[in-house]
C-alpha cells in the first residue's frame, strides 16, 4: 500500500518535471528573444541586448531554466515583466479567488449529479434515463462560455433577477458575494455534470447487475434497503475519483469563464500574462494550474485504492 | 490502463473503454471468418435509421453547406462595417441584428461557418493520423518506446486540452496552421492512449502470435494485420475528438487566440461583443454563440449513434 501511494508520487513527479520542460519550451524558448518581444520592434538593438542581459535570457538554455525551476523550488517564482513586481504577489490571490469559484461549482455540481446518474440508472431505458442522459450528454459538449452568453441573456439581461459580472461591491456580504458566483459557476456545472452523471450511472448499472444485489433482492430485502446498502457504496466508488480527476479541467474551465464574466481569477491571469508577453507570470500561473492538477489526480488514485477493498486487499481485479 | 489515467476531457477514458470492446467484437467476428464488409453495411443502415444520427447529420450538412456557400447567399457583406448603424436589434433588414461594428449578425454567422470547418476536421484527422501510429507502437512494441511516450503523454495532459493549446499558440502566434498543429498534436496524445489500449487486447489473439511466428515486418504486422481490427475505436474516437476540436477551436478564439478579426468567426465574434451585453445588445452574442452550441452537439449525436451501433 505504502509502496503503491509512493510509486504514484515519483511518477507524478516525473510527470512533473517534463510538465516544466514543456511549459519552458513552450514559454522561454519558442517566443524567441524577450527582450525584442518586451521593447517592440521600434528599440536599438543596444537597449534589447541590455534588457535581455538584465532578464538573463542572454544565458544558455540549461541555465536559464535551472534558475528558474531552482527558484519555484525555494517559493520565488520570478519577477512580473509587466509589473516589475514579484508573481507570488499576483499569483496567490488569484488562485485564491479561483478556488473559490471552483468550490462553489463543485458544492453544487457533486450531488446534483450524482443524483442524476442514480436516478438516470434505477430507470435504465426508460423516458427518464434518456432525457437525463441526453441531455447531460449535450450540455458536458458545449464549451464554456456558449452556454454562459446564453444564461446572461436569460437571467441578467432577459429576468434580471441576477448581476452581468461576477464581481459585488467591495465589502458585500458573504451571501451576495455568492449571489455574483451563480452564473459563472454553471456553465462549469453544466459540463461537469455530464462527466460526474455518466460515472454515477454506469456504476450503479453495474452494482444493479451484481450477483450481490440480486442476492439481496432475492433474500427478501425492500427495494430501497438494497440501493442503500447494496447499490449506492458499490457504485459511488468510481464517481469519487471522476470528481477528483475533474478538478484539473475545472480550472481550464475557469480561464474562459473567467474572461466572461471578468473575474480576477487565475485565469484571468494567465491570459493577462500572455496578452503582456509577461512570460515569468504566464510560465508560473500555467505550472501551477499543472500541479494542482496534478495533485488531485494523485489523490483520487490513492483514494480509489484506499476505498476499494479489492486494490486494497492486493487481489488482483 | 486504470479508469485512473488523468486525461484532459475525462470523458476520453470512459469512451475508449466503452469503444474498445466494440472494436474486439469487430476483430473477433473477421476471426469467425464472417464477411466484415456484409456487418458495415448492416451498421451502416442501423445508422441511417437512428434519429440522433440523422438530426445530427442534417444540422451539420447545413453548417457545412453555409461554410461553403455560404458567402453567395447572405444578405449582407459579412464584413462590411457601418457606423451609422450600430448595435441595430433585429428586424425585417438585419434578421439577426448589428453588433458594435455595424456588421449584419445573420450574415457574420453564417458566413462564420468557414473557418471552424476548416481548421477542426484538419486538426482532428492530423491528430489521429498521428495518434493511431503513436498508440500501435506504443501497444505493439511495449517495453522502453511505451514507457517514455506514456510518461510525455501523460505530462502534457496533466493540463487542460485547452491550456496546452493555448500556451503554444502564443508562443508562436495564432494562424490557421499554428491552430491545425497544435490541436491535431495535442489531441495525437490523447487518441494515442485509446489505440493503445485497443492494441493490447489485440495482442493476446492468435493471429498476432501467427504473425510472430511467420516472422512478420513489425511495420506490416502493424499497419496490415492490426490496425484493420482497431478501426471501430479510432472511428468513433474520431468523430468525439471532432467535437472536442471545435469545442477548443471556439474557444481559443473567444480567449483571442484562434481566428482573428475581421474574419467572421463565431468565438472571436462572441468576444468582441459580450462587452456590450450589460447594455441590452444581446443579439450580437447570442446567435453565433447558439451557432457553436448546435454544430457540437450535433457532431456529438453523431458520434454517440455511431458509437452506439459499433458496440452492439
Amino acid at each position: 500500500m505504502l509502496l503503491y501511494v509512493l510509486k504514484r508520487l515519483g511518477l507524478a513527479l516525473v510527470t512533473l518535471v517534463l510538465l516544466s520542460l514543456i511549459i519552458f519550451f513552450a514559454g522561454q524558448v519558442l517566443p524567441g528573444n524577450a527582450g525584442r518581444a518586451i521593447l517592440g520592434p521600434f528599440a536599438s538593438q543596444q537597449a534589447v541586448v541590455a534588457l535581455d542581459h538584465k532578464l538573463g535570457v542572454d544565458r544558455s538554455l540549461i541555465a536559464q531554466y535551472w534558475s528558474w525551476v531552482s527558484g519555484i523550488v525555494q517559493g520565488k517564482l520570478g519577477t512580473s515583466y509587466q509589473f516589475q513586481a514579484p508573481v507570488s504577489s499576483f499569483l496567490w490571490p488569484a488562485l485564491g479567488r479561483s478556488l473559490k469559484l471552483a468550490a462553489f461549482a463543485f458544492v453544487i455540481v457533486v450531488p446534483l449529479s450524482i443524483f442524476g446518474g442514480i436516478v438516470a440508472a434505477l430507470n435504465r431505458g426508460r423516458v427518464v434515463d434518456r432525457v437525463i442522459s441526453t441531455t447531460s450528454l449535450s450540455l458536458s459538449t458545449v464549451p464554456e462560455f456558449v452556454s454562459g452568453v446564453v444564461l446572461i441573456v436569460l437571467f441578467a439581461i432577459g429576468l434580471k433577477i441576477l448581476p452581468v459580472t461576477a464581481n459585488p461591491p467591495s465589502g458585500s456580504p458573504f451571501l451576495t458575494q455568492l449571489k455574483y458566483l451563480i452564473l459563472p459557476a454553471i456553465p462549469l456545472v453544466f459540463i461537469l455534470f455530464g462527466y460526474i452523471a455518466r460515472m454515477a450511472r454506469a456504476g450503479t448499472v453495474e452494482a444493479l447487475d451484481s450477483d450481490y444485489v440480486r442476492t439481496a433482492t432475492l433474500k427478501g430485502l425492500p427495494r430501497w434497503v438494497v440501493i442503500r446498502r447494496h447499490v449506492l457504496r458499490n457504485s459511488l466508488l468510481p464517481t469519487i475519483t471522476v470528481i477528483a480527476t475533474q478538478t484539473g479541467y475545472l480550472i481550464g474551465g475557469l480561464v474562459v469563464v473567467e474572461k466572461l464574466f471578468t473575474y480576477p481569477g487565475i485565469g484571468t491571469l494567465i491570459l493577462t500574462a500572455a496578452n503582456d508577453k509577461d512570460f515569468p507570470m504566464l510560465e508560473a500561473g500555467v505550472l501551477f494550474i499543472g500541479i494542482v492538477y496534478l495533485t488531485a489526480t494523485l489523490i483520487a488514485d490513492v483514494l480509489y485504492t484506499v476505498l476499494n477493498p479489492r486494490i486494497r486487499l492486493g487481489a488482483s481485479e | 490502463m486504470t479508469a485512473l489515467d488523468p486525461t484532459g476531457f475525462p470523458a476520453a477514458d470512459e469512451a475508449a473503454s466503452a469503444v474498445v470492446s466494440g472494436g474486439t467484437s469487430i476483430g473477433a467476428a473477421g476471426a469467425l471468418d464472417v464477411s466484415v464488409g456484409r456487418i458495415r453495411r448492416e451498421q451502416l443502415h442501423q445508422l441511417l435509421r437512428s434519429k440522433t444520427f440523422v438530426v445530427g447529420a442534417v444540422i451539420v450538412l447545413w453548417w457545412v453547406v453555409c461554410a461553403i456557400f455560404g458567402t453567395l447567399f447572405v444578405p449582407f457583406n459579412a464584413t462590411a462595417t457601418d457606423i451609422l448603424n450600430t448595435n441595430l436589434a433585429p428586424s425585417a433588414a438585419h434578421w439577426f441584428g448589428t453588433n458594435n461594428v455595424g456588421e449584419d449578425v445573420f450574415s457574420r454567422v453564417i458566413v462564420g461557418a468557414r473557418d471552424i470547418l476548416e481548421i477542426a476536421p484538419l486538426a482532428t484527422l492530423l491528430g489521429t493520423v498521428l495518434g493511431t501510429t503513436i498508440g500501435l507502437a506504443q501497444g505493439y512494441l511495449r517495453g522502453a518506446v511505451d514507457m517514455i511516450v506514456g510518461r510525455i503523454v501523460d505530462a502534457a495532459l496533466a493540463l487542460p486540452i485547452v491550456i496546452v493549446a493555448f500556451i503554444f499558440v502564443v508562443a508562436v502566434g495564432p494562424s490557421t496552421l499554428t491552430l491545425v498543429v497544435v490541436i491535431g498534436f495535442v489531441f495525437s496524445l490523447i487518441i494515442a492512449r485509446t489505440v493503445r489500449t485497443a492494441v493490447l487486447q489485440e495482442r493476446e489473439l492468435d493471429y498476432l502470435a501467427a504473425a510472430r511466428l511467420r516472422d512478420e515486418r513489425v511495420l506490416h504486422v502493424m499497419f496490415v494485420e492490426i490496425l484493420p481490427n482497431v478501426l471501430g475505436p479510432i472511428l468513433v474516437e474520431f468523430t468525439v475528438r471532432l467535437g472536442y476540436a471545435i469545442f477548443t477551436i471556439a474557444t481559443l478564439s473567444f480567449l483571442g487566440f484562434g481566428v482573428q478579426l475581421p474574419t467572421p468567426d463565431w468565438g472571436a465574434d462572441v468576444a468582441s461583443n459580450y462587452g456590450y451585453l450589460a447594455a441590452g445588445f444581446w443579439w450580437e452574442t447570442l446567435f453565433p454563440a447558439l451557432a457553436i452550441a448546435s454544430l457540437v452537439i450535433a457532431i456529438n449525436l453523431i458520434g454517440d449513434s455511431i458509437e452506439s451501433v459499433l458496440i452492439q
